[in-house]
């Protein structure tokens, strides 16, 4: 059974590292145990507040809560045709089936039926038009989750339907002009142009390069599927146990379901087995479906979807279409660009129009484009309404200006890279985005460099030609390719959070904000925060769940600021409680309270020394408020929504990657060998969980490109990709053998939560070298300075016909 | 020795040992599944459901069994897609065993209960972030665990991968779990009392083999029963006297058809049971396949006889599936896009049928008569694969195309064979699953090498044949155009592979070959 690893084509020494090696180019644990024992608990990496509860499968997921007494379970029941309406429904099979206790329609619903979250154009349960294949039509309720599935399940017979032809690509939308939110337009001269300027300059260019480029789309594949629990209280109040990222949205949909205020309902989240944006609006048809249930029948209602039912009825990312023209020099440094992105919203607006706004703001990635013209439509479509995932149409819009610069360098015979560079953004000039905010912090330059001489580039740039040279079938490619991403909502009054900390009078603290935790270890880093504020051991903080009855009107924990914005405003109370205990402390002990220092569980005052817990039992004698709010809301922002400009983003985050691959041009299969990359975190809160985040979307975003594919039947627009037997999400043998991840060196320049920067979605644009890598090899295929026209996902089908196309003579 | 069908009143309970005890049960329906036992009956939420199909692993747990010789066997499996009354006999882990099996900490102090080192490492490499995988990670590792521990080995990183390969996390990218499956086996070991599992199943091996009843869901006066039989013989005269119930091996189908499909498959007979359908060994000249072997048996067999086999064997589904499913029960299933039938049809397997005491043998290619339809008469059964041992003088490949290399369905596979008189092909066979309603051998593409000399332009004219061979179809897994073309090209790459002047190795001919696999 022993198959040799042959020298030529594993010439990694270090591949397969063993964990130490690991660790040891991640972290420093000695500079972090020092950095410990002079009281810091940030910049620590802290294992995730919930490592314990994980691991030993005691952690509690929503379905995980003990069932009250009586509960209830629902489960719906889906159109089976994409697009047409609904004639009847002939429900009483389904009632007649074990265990069924009440069959609910739209008709049913007390309040609106809707959860649109921005336009209201999301119907909970269908109101005569059906508008995708899987939109619920009706919600059956039973004694067991079994009964309720198996009696839903008789959909397709139940429902009387008069069948439409579905539109079903964006392309196809776009060609009827029919879109969900009205088209962007985003036109930007340097030098005073408009739109047939720009395009007359693209046209004087020395060179120009036009085409286009397909970008599926991806499931979050949360593996924790959508459920909502709610449980009726009195006086028509109800409590929500949902698995969502936007707490406060949930309870304003809740709300309006039922015809209750917002101080009726109480939505409640522990945690989430993962979220990736697919819980920040969608979570809501849950939500108001199990209280609409709940309310109706005054029993305790569970709606926990199957897998299947989960694909086929939320949406997820948006794929792109792109048509693009840009002219650029013989350096390849780009003149002028216009781009057109069209992209799959599916049948309502949901989350599609900042999901474009952002597409567009992040068409630069790390880019100068003195002259551009960008329009963005958002094709309505009958399929699942896409919404958010990581990076939020980020990482569509940047991708489309790094197959371009691909694009150039093959057209031009140059390094990839070195095109990369001609184009990024300068440190005093050549720093305005197309929206008009000046770059302050740009660090790609230095961050770049050091990747490159790192990874070892250009060795490895001749290894892989040499190695090309003499592989009759397989080719191997690399890629190196930066990331710039802007950190805040690109609407500003979602940048706003507040927090509340309780100190007891044992001395142990419990900490409540409006971020939600999914993994992303937000709760983690913000009792970091409070620890380090407070000088205590880690143990002593507590975070609980996110409630809409303590902290209010907050924000979704989306756009990568979680901990930007909850942290600061989980510190600002820490500061306060922090400030009264020193004037106590001054006042008992002598001394001046702005001398009273907190570490290590012990606060030094007026000379003498006594315990963290010592104190707050003094203060609580003293009558001192030992409990806090914290309030925060990001200083600088502006965003006018018509011109599309201003200044939307708090600051930017760096990072880049550098992949290798080896691909097969008999069958398109293809392997990452090795991936290096360099991150930009600011001044880590906590480089363990950091680093986690940048190689889970590292992973993450390789699969978005390469093997998670979604496909709709092209007549039905049934999603034939509906479950992980047929959607393909990477696993341990996609990780590659090689993985060198380590965090820049450097500091936020805003006044972030300890200079730190967000990290939640910046990462998932560093696989765009993965993608890059196996175009590179593909062009090693062909004929010398032949455009691969590789499409993503790069599956092997999708690389075999590039691969065919550059072959051709 | 025979036993009646019982009556529901008659049967005795499913009996199995879970977290020190053994449990009992009576009146669960037939298709109730390990999982939703654990989740809502017996509260063990450790355990997740992440898809309810086997293909996430967020439901993990590990079955104990003892062997022929008596030894507790480990296997990792997917709690979603087993049924209970399979558990008969057998033990059953799960996350919530870890801890018990750490020593208590010496001194008192009232700290918290220790971790296990599976557990322990997968903290200390922040080898969870959302969590709700973790379990079924940690249940997948502890089966590596002790498998090592009893060997006195450590498995390398890329066993690590391949043990995980049933178990998806959309977090951590995996490389910290991985290093926390290395990181196990420098932490303090854990104890883990085998002798007291092996006397508990000892115990329950006492136990009359089971036939348990219990009443139908939803259609009222019925009972479905679920058959357990221990000899072979017991299993062909339950054959003949029920030809309308299901067989039943791994479930990894079946389970499916009723978490996703509702369908009602009746009475059940099991084949798990059945020691002597479970061995894989050489018989006269040939490799015999009891048809309970489990997959990863049976492609360990295969494997150690043509290494070229082994990525093949690796990427049919996944670790946890290899585990329960069978390739007796992937042969009789008979889908088109199978894995083994067009590796068994290369090596010129025959499949063993019984019906009542006769004994029938049938070459592969001959079991399948149309899309899911194959040649099994009333009240038989596949009882093994045959394959002679002959057939691995051939030079053998095996060629799996999909999206992802871990746990998919194939785009196309091939089972690839063939022996060369100086460099004229003296004999080839070429079979292709995914390419056509049923797993088929590329006739006019074989005719067309037969007799001629191995260079590229038998190979072209092989190709051309193939067209003729196959009019495959466009799914969402690959297109027509796709997989004709691949299949051309794979039989350029098994030119490569296999020419007589200057064969490439798999380190120039496949891009998994930087996966070290193997021991």
């Amino acid at each position: 059974m022993n198959k040799p690893v042959p020298g030529h084509v594993l010439n990694h020494p270090a591949a397969f590292a063993p964990y130490q090696d690991n660790q040891r180019l991640r972290l420093d644990p000695g500079a972090e145990a020092r950095a410990h024992q002079a009281g810091a608990r940030v910049g620590i990496s802290q294992a995730h507040e919930s490592a314990v509860l994980h691991v030993s499968g005691s952690a509690t997921y929503t379905d995980d809560i003990p069932e009250l007494a009586g509960t209830l379970h629902c489960a719906l029941g889906l159109a089976p045709v994409a697009a047409g309406r609904l004639l009847g429904m002939d429900l009483d099979t389904v009632r007649a089936m074990p265990g069924v206790v009440r069959v609910f329609t739209a008709a049913d619903i007390p309040g609106a039926n809707d959860w649109g979250s921005i336009v209201h154009d999301d119907p909970i349960l269908c109101d005569g038009e059906i508008r995708y294949l899987g939109q619920p039509v009706f919600a059956v309720v039973a004694r067991t989750r079994e009964q309720a599935r198996r009696a839903a399940a008789l959909a397709r017979q139940a429902l009387r339907v008069e069948a439409a032809p579905p539109v079903l690509t964006p392309r196809e939308a776009h060609a009827r002009g029919q879109y969900v939110v009205p088209p962007m337009h985003l036109v930007r001269s340097s030098s005073g142009l408009d739109e047939a300027g720009i395009r007359a300059r693209i046209a004087a260019a020395p060179h120009r390069l036009q085409g286009s480029l397909d970008v599926g789309g991806q499931e979050q594949f949360y593996l924790e599927g959508q459920i909502s629990y709610a449980i009726p209280k009195e006086g028509n109040a109800i409590h929500v146990h949902c698995s969502t990222q936007h707490p406060s949205e949930m309870q304003h949909l809740v709300a309006h379901a039922l015809g209750v205020h917002a101080h009726a309902v109480q939505v409640e989240c522990r945690r989430m087995g993962g979220g990736f944006g697919g819980k920040e609006s969608q979570s809501a048809l849950f939500a108001c479906m199990a209280s609409v249930a709940a309310r109706l029948l005054a029993r305790p209602v569970k709606l926990r979807v199957d897998r299947d039912d989960d694909f086929l009825i939320t949406g997820r990312r948006h794929c792109f279409w792109y048509e693009y023209d840009v002219g650029y020099d013989d350096a390849g440094r780009i003149l002028g660009a216009a781009v057109t992105m069209v992209s799959r919203a599916g049948h309502s607006a949901d989350l599609s129009a900042p999901v474009m706004t952002r597409a567009l703001c992040h068409f630069d990635n790390a880019y100068w484009l003195p002259e551009v013209a960008m329009h963005g439509f958002c094709g309505k479509t009958n399929t699942q309404s896409n919404t958010a995932f990581r990076g939020f149409g980020g990482p569509q819009g940047a991708i489309a200006i790094e197959y371009i610069l691909d694009g150039i360098a093959r057209a031009l015979g140059h390094d990839p890279l070195a095109v990369r560079r001609a184009n990024f953004y300068g440190r005093g000039e050549r720093n305005v985005t197309p929206y008009l905010q000046t770059v302050r912090d740009n660090v790609i330059h230095e961050l770049v460099d050091q990747l490159e001489e790192r990874s070892g580039y250009q060795a490895r740039r001749t290894a892989v030609a040499a190695f090309n040279a003499t592989s009759p079938v397989l080719k191997r490619g690399l890629a190196l390719t930066p990331v710039k991403f802007g950190i805040s909502f690109n609407v500003k009054h979602f940048n706003q959070a507040g927090a509340l900390v309780h100190v007891y009078t044992d001395g142990s603290i419990l900490v409540n904000h409006g971020g939600t935790e999914m993994g992303q270890g937000l709760n983690t880093k913000v009792a970091q925060v409070v620890a380090h504020e407070l000088g205590v051991a880690f143990e002593r903080v507590r975070v609980t769940a996110t409630d809409t009855s303590k902290v209010a009107n907050t924000s979704a924990t989306a756009a990568s600021t979680g901990t930007d914005l909850n942290g600061k405003a989980a510190q600002d109370a820490a500061r306060q409680i922090r400030a009264r205990l020193a004037a106590c402390a001054a006042a008992r002990h002598g001394g001046s309270a702005e001398d009273v220092r907190f570490a290590n569980d012990q606060v030094w005052v007026g000379g003498r020394q006594l315990a963290f817990d010592a104190l707050v039992g003094e203060a609580y004698l003293d009558r001192v408020q030992l409990w806090s709010d914290g309030f925060y809301a990001t200083p600088g922002l502006s965003w006018d929504k018509e011109r599309m400009q201003g200044h939307p983003f708090y600051y930017f985050a760096y990072g880049a990657a550098c992949s290798e691959v080896v691909v097969d041009t008999l069958t398109g299969e293809w392997k990452l060998l090795r991936a290096d990359v360099l991150h930009d975190v600011g001044r880590s809160l906590n480089p363990a969980v950091d680093i986690g985040q940048v190689e889970g979307a590292f992973i993450q975003g390789m699969g978005w490109l390469t093997m998670e594919e979604l496909v709709w039947h092209p007549t039905s627009g049934l999603l034939l990709t509906h479950a992980p037997s047929t959607y393909k999400i990477p696993t341990a043998n996609d990780c590659p053998p090689e993985f060198n991840v380590q965090l820049f060196e450097g500091e936020n320049a805003e006044d972030s939560i300890h200079r730190s920067k967000a990290v939640g979605e910046p990462p998932l644009l560093l696989p765009f070298s993965v993608f890059f890598a196996i175009r590179d090899a593909v062009a090693a295929a062909g004929a010398r300075r032949k455009l691969p026209p590789l499409q993503a996902p790069a599956t092997s089908e999708a690389i075999l016909r590039a691969i065919t196309a550059v072959q051709a003579p | 020795m025979t036993h009646a069908t019982p009556s529901s009143a008659d049967a005795r309970p499913i009996r199995f040992y879970h977290r020190g005890a053994v449990v009992s049960i009576q009146g669960m329906h037939t298709t109730r599944t390990v999982l939703d036992w654990l989740r809502e009956d017996v509260r063990c939420t450790g355990t997740k459901e992440g898809c309810n199909e086997g293909d996430c692993g967020a439901c993990t747990v590990v079955l104990g069994e003892l062997d022929a010789n008596g030894q507790l066997q480990l296997a990792s499996v997917n709690a979603c897609i087993q049924f209970l009354p399979t558990l008969d006999g057998k033990a059953l882990f799960t996350v919530e065993d870890l801890q018990a099996m750490t020593p208590a900490q010496s001194c008192c102090g009232g700290a918290a209960q220790p971790l296990h080192p599976v557990q322990q490492a997968l903290v200390e490499c922040h080898g969870s972030q959302c969590g709700f995988c973790t379990p079924g990670f940690a249940m997948s590792l502890w089966n590596t665990y002790e498998q090592h521990r009893q060997a006195g080995t450590r498995p390398t990183r890329q066993q690590l991968a391949d043990d995980l390969s049933g178990n998806l996390c959309r977090c951590t990218g995996y490389r910290p779990i991985l290093d926390a499956g290395q990181r196990m086996f420098d932490l303090p070991a854990a104890a883990f009392d085998r002798a007291a599992v092996a006397r508990a199943l000892q115990a329950l091996a006492q136990e009359p083999a089971l036939a348990y009843g219990a009443a139908h869901h939803t259609i009222s006066e019925r009972t479905d029963h679920f058959h357990a039989p221990r000899t072979l013989e017991d299993l062909a005269r339950l054959r003949l006297e029920q030809p309308q119930a299901r067989l039943l091996a791994g479930s990894t189908d079946i389970g499916l058809w009723v978490n996703k499909q509702f369908r009602d498959v009746g009475d059940l007979i099991y084949l798990g049971g059945v020691r002597e359908l479970r061995a894989v060994e050489e018989r006269d000249g040939a490799l015999w396949i009891g048809a309970g072997a489990t997959l990863e048996q049976a492609w360990a067999a295969l494997a150690a006889r043509a290494p070229a086999l082994t990525d093949v064997w690796l990427r049919f589904a996944s670790t946890p599936i290899r585990h329960a499913g069978t390739m007796g029960g992937n042969v009789a299933n008979g889908s088109p896009i199978g894995d083994s039938a067009p590796i068994l049809m290369a090596l010129d397997a025959q499949v063993e049928l019984r019906r009542g005491a006769a004994v029938r043998r049938l070459p592969l290619p001959d079991f399948y008569l149309d899309y899911m339809k194959n040649a099994l008469q009333e009240g038989e059964f596949v009882q093994a694969i045959v394959v002679p041992l002959a057939a691995f003088a051939r030079q053998v490949r095996g060629y799996k195309i999909s999206k992802r290399f871990d746990c998919d369905i194939s785009a196309l596979c091939a089972g690839m064979a063939i022996a060369l008189d100086g460099e004229t092909v003296a004999s080839v066979r070429l079979a292709y699953g995914g390419m056509a309603a049923t797993v088929q051998r590329a006739a006019r593409a074989e005719s067309a090498l037969l007799g001629q000399p191995w260079t590229e332009d038998s190979v072209r004219a092989a190709q051309q044949a193939l067209a003729q061979d196959f009019q495959p179809l466009t799914d969402m897994r690959a297109s027509s155009a796709y997989r004709l073309q691949v299949a051309q090209n794979l039989l350029q790459r098994l030119w490569l592979e296999t020419r007589p002047q200057g064969p490439l190795d798999a380190g120039r001919t496949s891009v998994f070959s930087v996966l070290p696999h193997g021991v």
